[in-house]
């Protein structure tokens, strides 16, 4: 293979990384007042990094001795994430102009060009040098995101949180890492997948040391999706890092993190299939019943979707449990209608300003909303009906799969408890509607904008039974992406 | 004959700086000799053949590391002769980390005579014809390129982030404008007058 057709296949991370070159000399000389032309120009680069997946970017084949791999799995992953980047740059203008003290600078669209950079590296990895760079561009990208703010000190809290947490997340992972090289004397996939299939995984003389790194390179993804129990972090961060960077937080990197995971569990470590099932298992029942249980008590829509997003993951969690293609297929497709739900709800929280433009984050606030602003109500209430799972809206084809898949690999438990703890999680879903709709209205929101308009009404035909149209399109695509890992 | 001469060169000369780093009164003299220290340690790396870590050890630590020190000890004002004075009430715990490291260096020497580690799946083998710079290059640029530019970007994203939190635009400095100052001419800047007397200067 040469080196030229090596390097057109990781063409979308090289156009990202000029764009987001070219655009920061474009920040640094023309200072605050190139934000707008920057941001634009950053969500047509993403646009062109999608368009650079077509070609070597998703033929198959790897690059660099298998450290990079340019399969159907990574493109479909990709589309997702630049798709999700390119919202959250469109969210921030108005959410800026808004707060006080701070401005959007421009540094905010290359900021999230760089960690679209890292988590498409996530998504490609073939070798765990390969990861671990894509998930330190990622998340250091995002912890910067997170204190954007410096005036505010909920910003720089949830910063300062995101940044410790995350650097001991990191050490777990590349102590995992460490003892994966140590017992595989390998870093590439196929080399790890190779000693987990010919060392003795169960019984007397087992390999301690491959199993401990599997536990810790898993304890250490699942920080990253934050699965309980490793989700300590994700209330108070969503909560305190602006309104576009957690909507941002809650879409992109959650689907780069699922796409690494199920890279690692498939391909690295599939022959160990039984031995990280328990911990999968684990995690994604524990994040379902946890997620829903502490949502109850919250007052702020921020943090009710912060626990809305840990319920999601565990949900997304219990495909990857299955070990089948059908099983990352389902995953993939609940991770396509999650970010669109996830956004949508986003966009409807920017909405939520006093007729000051300051944010209000209180789901009180939101009382007799469906008088106040009819079509915002209908939108948000549909965003919660469909992360709920309630049938007629595409939020249960998510949910539909990846029990159909936990199911056809014999998991009947696993499916049976999933299934009674998402209605735990319908209770306060249901409760936001409620508000909305039957309780006395609380004063209204400023007026809204029509981009985010647009967006809003876009998410919600997507989640609305007009989505079910997708599916024929959307499972062909997500298996044949699913097949790329097996 | 002329590898023996200048190894016992370099080798007197990096444990007599080692000891005078930690024997000098002068904290500013303890990092000179210590950078004296990494350069004749540069030398002991060339003539063992490891030329690529003699110049991370020149580029990074004398370049780098040690000039931080340097700026570091002449920034903090610390009261040396203070930090000695508990010298005999710490002996005791000094003594057994000595005795630890001691240890430590017997085992690795005992382990290491035992015979190499066996990297047997190693997935670069190292090619003994070729200087081990080329090596490192060969892998480098190839095999490792595209991880080997990530790290790139993740520097770049640390000094990025680190001038977006801290960097800020300060109100009511005056700072000095070189065009505006350049562009003024004589006839702007000055006035003829042509004071009555007694009368003084209107301005």
């Amino acid at each position: 293979m040469t080196y030229a057709s090596q390097v057109a296949m990781t063409l979308p991370e090289i156009v990202l990384a000029l764009g987001a070159l070219a655009l920061m000399l474009v920040a640094a000389w023309g200072g605050p007042s190139s934000t707008r032309a920057v941001s634009w120009t950053a969500v047509a680069v993403l646009g062109g990094a999608c368009l650079a997946l077509i070609g070597p970017a998703t033929s198959g084949n790897t690059a660099f001795d298998g450290m990079y791999r340019a399969d159907a799995f990574a493109g479909f992953s990709k589309v997702l994430i630049y798709v999700a980047a390119a919202v959250a740059i469109l969210l921030a203008p108005r959410f800026f102009e808004r707060t006080a003290g701070d401005d959007l600078r421009p540094e905010y669209p290359v900021l999230i060009l760089l960690s679209a950079i890292g988590m498409g590296i996530m998504v490609s990895t073939g070798d765990l040098l390969t990861l671990y760079i894509g998930l330190e561009l990622q998340s250091l990208a995002a912890y910067v995101l997170a204190s954007f703010m410096r005036q505010d000190q909920r910003s720089a809290e949830a910063g300062l949180k995101y940044f410790v947490l995350g650097a001991l997340a990191s050490g777990i992972l590349l102590y995992g890492i460490s003892l994966v090289y140590g017992f595989t004397g390998s870093t590439l996939f196929e080399e790890i997948a190779g000693a987990y299939a010919a060392a003795p995984l169960s019984g007397d003389g087992k390999s301690i040391g491959l199993m401990f790194g599997l536990v810790f390179v898993f304890a250490g993804i699942a920080f990253k999706i934050s699965a309980v129990p490793f989700h300590m972090w994700t209330p108070d961060v969503y909560e305190g890092a602006p309104t576009p960077v957690t909507a941002f937080f809650a879409s992109a990197p959650k689907v780069a993190a699922m796409g690494l995971a199920a890279r690692i569990a498939i391909e690295a470590m599939g022959p160990a299939e039984g031995q990280w099932r328990q911990i999968v298992i684990f995690a994604a029942l524990a994040s379902i019943i946890f997620g829903a249980v502490a949502a109850i008590g919250q007052s702020n829509i921020k943090r009710l979707l912060a626990y809305s997003s840990i319920n999601n993951v565990g949900f997304a969690l219990i495909g990857l449990a299955a070990g089948t293609p059908e099983g990352v297929a389902a995953v993939l497709t609940y991770m396509a209608i999650y970010v669109v739900m996830t956004l949508g709800s986003f966009l409807v929280v920017l909405q939520m300003r006093g007729t000051d433009g300051q944010p209000i984050e209180t789901i009180a606030s939101l009382s007799g909303l469906s008088r106040t602003r009819p079509g915002l109500a209908a939108a948000l209430a549909i965003f919660m009906f469909s992360l709920a799972g309630i049938p007629p809206l595409f939020g249960f084809w998510a949910k539909f799969a990846v029990f159909d898949a936990a199911v056809r690999a014999g998991l009947f438990p696993l499916a049976v408890v999933g299934i009674a703890a998402s209605t735990i999680g319908a209770y306060y879903y249901l409760r936001v509607v409620k508000t909305m709709y039957f309780d006395e209205p609380a004063a209204a929101f400023g007026e809204g904008d029509k981009l985010e308009g647009g967006l809003i009404a876009v998410a919600a035909i997507v989640v609305s039974p007009l989505g079910y149209l997708a599916i024929p399109l959307l499972s062909a695509w997500t298996m044949a992406a699913a097949q790329a890992l097996f | 004959m002329i590898q023996a001469i200048a190894f016992y060169i370099f080798a007197i000369v990096v444990l007599v700086s080692g000891a005078m780093t930690i024997a000098s009164r002068n904290p500013v003299h303890s990092v000179l000799w210590l950078i004296l220290a990494f350069f004749n340690a540069a030398g002991l790396m060339v003539l063992v053949g490891a030329e690529f870590i003699a110049m991370l050890l020149v580029i990074v630590y004398v370049g780098a590391v040690a000039v931080l020190f340097l700026f570091v000890v002449m920034m903090l004002e610390i009261d040396f002769a203070q930090l000695r004075a508990g010298f005999v009430r710490y002996f005791g715990i000094g003594l057994v980390l000595a005795v630890a490291l001691v240890a430590e260096i017997l085992i690795a020497v005992g382990a290491w005579s035992a015979g190499g580690v066996d990297l047997a799946r190693r997935g670069a083998p190292v090619d003994p014809t070729i200087p081990n710079i080329q090596a490192i290059g060969n892998l480098l640029y190839t095999r490792y390129l595209f991880v080997f530019e990530g790290a790139g970007l993740v520097l770049l994203v640390a000094m990025i982030g680190a001038i977006v939190l801290t960097h800020r635009q300060r109100q009511g400095v005056r700072p000095q404008n070189i065009a505006a100052q350049i562009a003024r001419r004589p006839q702007d800047a000055t006035r003829n007058m042509r004071p009555e007397i007694g009368q003084g200067v209107q301005l």
